[in-house]
Formats: structure tokens, C-alpha cells, sequence
């Protein structure tokens, strides 16, 4: 089976977000206010060949602890995406 | 030390100044491309500034996996003076050679000027040759240069002597003002600034030279 798989990655709790903090101090000067804790991540979208749902999580979750993210720093998540990928 | 390996990844664009430097110190040095595996002919490792691999992903991220790196981490486990520079201090992170990681500058400033360091250890082959709170005037030139770590990480660096030197006035957001970070053994260092564009004072500063020297001594004080 071909599962489609999407990993976010985020910064971990605690750690300096410069990126999220300078968009969110850009809104206001866009017109939208009351928009707060932006946070800035990355998100992969992959089709993972596996005999079940939780092999194909399973396996994203693997390549994005060694590959995607960086665990100093980062929290990686994956789950199973609506749509297959064409 | 005779003769300098200096690594060469896809994206590096300071091979040719580190080796420059080393041949002004009277050092061989020979650029190594990433997919080298064996470095048994060098005396010392130079991982140099750059975008290797682009950058993709996260800076070091891809160049941890270039066939030279394993080569690196036996060089350096066997005792070999290993220095990241800029992006080779990047990538010695994302290798696990040094703990912690480095992010983007707070501000997300591209950050290019002199900055003062100051050696706080010299217990590393980076440092060895220098007097403890000595001033270096050196260049920053990075985008993630923000040292990070856990309490814990950074107890033990602190306490262990591996904080090997310090901006004057944190440029970048980097945690305890780290510039410059060692191994418990001191063989491995990493550090964002550019001692090798630190060379000559017509240039700006030859505040590198100690650095370099020591490094070129390849002598780690008890």
C-alpha cells in the first residue's frame, strides 16, 4: 500500500523563534490584529510504501527523527495525509 | 602538524581561505572533496564556512551524511584536532561532534562585521596557545550562528572548560554568549567566527593567528 504522510516540524518548546516572532510582528501593519504565538515550522508531504497505516507512520517518524529534524532543537510529527498524492 | 585536510562539501566557499591560512603558518594543506573516506594522511581536520549541501534542510543537515563525515568522527575519536569553522561548526552539531545546535540569529539578521571574543578556556586545540581573557578581534559572516542547548548541556559545557570563547557583546542571541565550543577531550572545536580571515592586520586583524597557531600546534593543556 501507498500511504500519503505529512511530518511537521516545529521548534521545541523553549526555543527562540525568531522566524515566527517576526512574522507576527508584521501583521499589524497588514490590517490583522489580534493574532498571537505565531510559530514558524516545516511541514514534508511524502508517499510511504508499507503494509499498514501505523508501518507508514511509523517509518516517517523514523526518517524524520534522523533526516527532517534536529531532535536539539525540533519536535517532528507525522500523520496520514486526506488525499493521495498524485 | 604537517599537512591539513580541509574538507570540501558542495556549497563550501572558504576552503580556499583556510587553506591559505594554514600554508601562511607553514602547513600543507590539501582540499579533501566530502566523498573521501580516508583521511589517514592528514594531521589535522578543517571543516570550512560555506552552504554545504545548500543548506537544504537545516544548515549541516545533508553534509552530516556526506562519506567523508564518517571518516571525520573516527579521525576525531582517535584523538586528531578536528575545527569547524562557521558552517563546519554547523555541521560538527548536526554530526553529534559537539553537543547542542545552532539557529538563526535572533532579529533573523544576516550578521557580517568584526566582533570582540574573548578566550574563556584553553583546553582545546583552538585555544591552547592563548591567555585566558584575552580579547580577539575576529569576524562574524552566518544566518544561524545562535548557539543552542539544553540547562543541562550547558551546565556541563560551562563546568567542564569547553566554552572555549565568548563574544563581548552577543551578536546573534547565542546562548552564554557561545562563540566557540570544544569536546570534553578538546580535539574537536567548533566556532562561528573566521579566524582565518583574521590573518594579517592590513586585512583588519591577525587576532586568528592565535588561534590557528594553537591549532597548528595541535597541543590540548590538561
Amino acid at each position: 500500500m501507498n500511504y500519503f504522510v505529512i511530518v511537521d516540524v516545529t521548534l521545541r518548546e523553549g526555543i527562540a523563534d525568531p522566524e515566527g516572532a517576526t512574522i507576527e510582528r508584521a501583521l499589524p501593519a497588514l490590517g490583522f490584529s489580534g493574532v498571537h504565538d505565531v510559530k514558524a515550522g516545516k511541514s514534508f508531504r511524502m508517499n510511504i510504501e508499507a503494509d499498514s497505516q501505523g508501518a507508514a507512520l511509523e517509518k516517517a517518524t523514523s526518517l524524520a527523527e534522523r533526516l527532517l529534524s534536529n531532535p536539539v532543537i525540533e519536535d517532528a510529527r507525522a500523520r496520514l495525509g486526506e488525499v493521495h498524492a498524485q | 602538524m604537517k599537512r591539513v585536510g580541509v574538507v570540501v562539501f558542495p556549497g563550501s566557499n572558504c576552503e580556499y581561505d583556510a587553506r591559505f591560512a594554514m600554508e601562511t603558518l607553514g602547513v600543507a594543506a590539501e582540499l579533501v572533496w566530502h566523498t573521501r573516506t580516508d583521511l589517514s594522511s592528514f594531521d589535522g581536520i578543517i571543516l570550512p564556512g560555506g552552504f554545504a549541501h545548500g543548506d537544504y534542510l537545516r544548515p549541516g543537515a545533508l553534509a552530516r551524511f556526506s562519506p567523508v563525515m564518517k571518516a571525520v568522527a573516527e579521525f576525531a575519536r582517535d584523538g586528531g584536532a578536528v575545527l569547524g569553522i562557521c558552517n563546519g561548526f554547523q555541521v560538527l552539531t548536526e554530526a553529534g561532534l559537539l553537543p547542542g545546535a545552532l539557529q538563526k540569529n535572533v532579529g533573523l539578521k544576516f550578521l557580517c562585521q568584526e566582533t570582540t571574543l574573548i578566550v574563556t578556556s584553553n583546553a582545546s586545540v583552538l585555544t591552547s596557545g592563548a591567555a585566558l581573557d584575552q580579547e580577539l578581534i575576529i569576524p562574524i559572516n552566518h544566518f544561524s550562528g545562535a548557539y543552542v542547548c539544553d540547562d543541562e548541556t550547558y551546565a556541563r559545557v560551562n563546568d567542564s572548560g569547553q566554552i572555549v570563547l565568548r563574544y563581548r557583546e552577543n551578536p546573534n542571541g547565542s546562548r552564554g554568549d557561545i562563540a566557540g565550543l570544544a569536546n570534553e577531550r578538546g580535539n574537536v572545536v567548533g566556532l562561528m567566527p573566521h579566524p582565518e580571515r583574521a590573518m594579517s592586520t592590513l586585512l583588519g586583524s591577525a587576532d586568528g593567528r592565535v588561534l590557528l597557531e594553537s591549532f597548528v600546534a595541535s597541543y590540548v593543556a590538561a
